[in-house]
């Protein structure tokens, strides 16, 4: 069963194009990083999922429209826009009671023991929480939600490495079940590689990559050449280039070139999987439209 | 706009209604009690403008015994205003202010929240833009009277014992003061005058400063006041006359559903006869419509 599913979705601010006719479709129990460049259009397409913004095209969430059952949806949709979005002047103890209040899956025992572990206090009001308490709060409250998908559009900016840390981990140990579904937008590549199920790269409007971190991790090699086998190495059809620490980094794909195996690899250099944030720069340097992997976005 | 238009699958419709035990009044209550939470000068600001006044009362009780022996001999009418203005007066100025903080809340609630983006915070709760901008409404038209009223009871029923206590000290009857001084009777009045007047005949108001702060990115009580002056000044320019300025006039004046102006002295039947008059219902028709374009904006406003 689809959790989201879009054909099509096209989304312009006047003569801007946001989204530039996504289609996509995320199954259940995915984690789903959508990756991309500043404007590429993330932000946009979450607010079209979460019924924000209107929009054309397909677009289900849960077998709903999201933007005309906007207030259905949101008792199945949890998400966390950015670090503030919690009312200053609210007290921690109003959250919970409000949200208990108009939230019908919401259990406040849980959220009070997620916040029991940290140094919130519930007569506190957010504008004297730090920055990192305020996000802590918002998750405690979202991981007591017995959602079905969970959304979170950069949801660990501006918070130190500590912080960053603990929202992943907690949110894998104490939330994340086979029956849920979360789609994290994020520039922080490299602090969610290791939770992601599947991957998404989008650019100017459209999803220009994906695959599932399985097929990442079989299919895409990165070997740090020796100097002498440059020149055979390049021969090999790498996807993409890169210099560091005077040597090369080419990055292949075994997808396209289905000979290349590892061993023959690892003649000409170090083996590795590449980061995300690798593949994405080589994927975004490539021209649109001949990419690895095409474009028809569907993680599984 | 969206193509789709087909029914809600049925997994997805028995599943999102299965915890639906939670009736529909229970996010609006919820949503009213949030507002007081947030705009604590609801009910912070008629209380402040109570003890202003009555320390402001207090300090003229050293004259009472005095009036009332003077006045004792003369006129009744004389006395009864003696004895009786300072009640209307602090019912008077609990509803000034009590109007202020309304249109200040309205103009407000629905700007405020895009400009702390909480806005997106309320959005990922399953509550409709119907049920909060609604649950907004009901505080300057219904919520805000009430606190009103119960505070000017309060207030007045403070000033009488106060006013008895310091004529019995100084040898005199009460029966003068209680005779005078019908609380009840001023409490009835004053509750009729609040929800029909400063609640329902000024719906349509509060409903056009909603609308404003719902669309307005900035200076919203510009926007709110700018439109009607703009009328005004053509029609003047246009056609010499003041036809829309006499007809706001007479509607929110009050002249002729006995207004504001009068105090409490209009009796109650008048305002309930106000109810039948065609301009009380098309106020409130221009109100819902203020409403449902509010309701509307909030679905496709965004921070600011």
């Amino acid at each position: 069963m689809s959790v989201i599913e879009a054909r099509g979705l096209r989304k312009a601010f006047g003569t801007t194009v946001a989204l530039d006719g996504i289609d996509l479709r995320i199954d259940e129990g995915r984690i789903v990083g959508l990756i991309g460049p500043n404007g590429a259009g993330k932000t946009t397409a979450l607010n079209a999922i979460l019924g924000l913004v209107p929009y054309q095209g397909e677009l289900r969430v849960l077998g709903r429209d999201p933007w005309t059952e906007r207030d259905q949806l949101m008792r199945d949709v949890s998400f966390i826009a950015d670090v503030a979005v919690l009312p200053r002047w609210i007290k921690v103890s109003q959250v919970l009671e409000y949200v208990a209040g108009v939230h019908p899956r919401f259990d406040r025992g849980k959220a009070e023991g997620f916040l029991a572990k940290t140094d919130i206090r519930s007569g506190s009001r957010v504008r004297e929480l730090s920055k990192g308490m305020v996000t802590q709060l918002h998750l405690a409250v979202v991981m007591a939600i017995d959602a079905r998908l969970l959304v979170l559009d950069e949801p660990t900016l501006g918070l130190d490495i500590l912080y960053r840390k603990q929202f992943y981990d907690s949110l894998l140990s104490d939330y994340f079940d086979r029956s849920r579904t979360i789609v994290v937008a994020t520039h922080q590549i490299e602090e969610v590689q290791h939770v992601l199920t599947d991957l998404m790269f989008i650019d100017r409007g459209r999803i220009v990559f994906s695959c599932s971190m399985d097929e990442f991790e079989l299919r895409y090699v990165e070997v740090m050449v020796r100097p002498e086998q440059v020149v055979a190495a390049r021969a090999l059809g790498p996807m993409h280039e890169r210099q560091a620490l005077g040597r090369s980094i080419l990055l292949f794909d075994r997808g396209v070139n289905q000979k290349l195996d590892r061993q023959q690899l690892a003649a000409l250099g170090e083996v590795r999987t590449p980061s995300i944030a690798d593949l994405f720069v080589a994927v975004l340097c490539n021209k649109p439209g001949n990419l690895a992997g095409g474009a028809q976005g569907v993680a599984r | 706009m969206n193509s789709q238009s087909d029914a809600v699958p049925e997994s997805f419709d028995s599943q999102g209604s299965a915890p639906a035990a939670l009736s529909a009044t229970r996010p609006f209550y919820w949503s009213v009690r949030r507002e007081l939470w947030e705009y604590r000068s609801i009910y912070l600001a008629p209380l402040a403008a109570a003890a202003v006044y009555l320390i402001g009362f207090l300090i003229s009780l050293i004259r009472l015994p005095e009036k009332i022996r003077a006045a004792a001999g003369v006129d009744p009418a004389k006395l009864r205003a003696a004895i009786v203005m300072p009640y209307e007066f602090a019912a008077g100025l609990i509803m000034v202010t009590t109007l202020i903080v309304a249109v200040f809340y309205c103009l407000d609630t629905l700007h405020g929240e895009r400009r702390d983006r909480s806005i997106l915070f309320w959005k990922s709760m399953p509550v409709s833009d119907m049920t909060t901008v609604l649950s907004k409404a009901i505080i300057p038209v219904v919520v805000l009277q009430l606190v009103a009223f119960a505070v000017t009871f309060a207030t007045q029923w403070i000033m009488l014992m106060l006013s008895s206590v310091v004529v019995l000290g100084s040898g005199l009857s009460v029966a003068t003061l209680w005779r005078q001084v019908s609380l009840f009777e001023m409490s009835w009045m004053l509750l009729g005058h609040l929800l029909i007047m400063h609640g329902l005949w000024y719906a349509p108001v509060y409903a056009w400063l909603l609308l404003v702060s719902a669309w307005a990115r900035r200076g919203a009580l510009l926007w709110a006041v700018l439109p009607w002056l703009a009328i005004f000044a053509v029609e003047k320019v246009a056609f010499n006359t003041s036809y829309f300025a006499a007809m706001m006039g007479r509607h929110f004046g009050g002249s002729g559903q006995g207004g504001a102006s009068q105090g409490m002295s209009p009796i109650i039947g008048v305002q309930f006869s106000s109810l039948g008059s065609p301009g009380f219902w098309i106020g409130l028709v221009f109100a819902a419509i203020f409403l449902a374009a509010a309701v509307r904006l909030r679905r496709y406003r965004e921070p600011i």
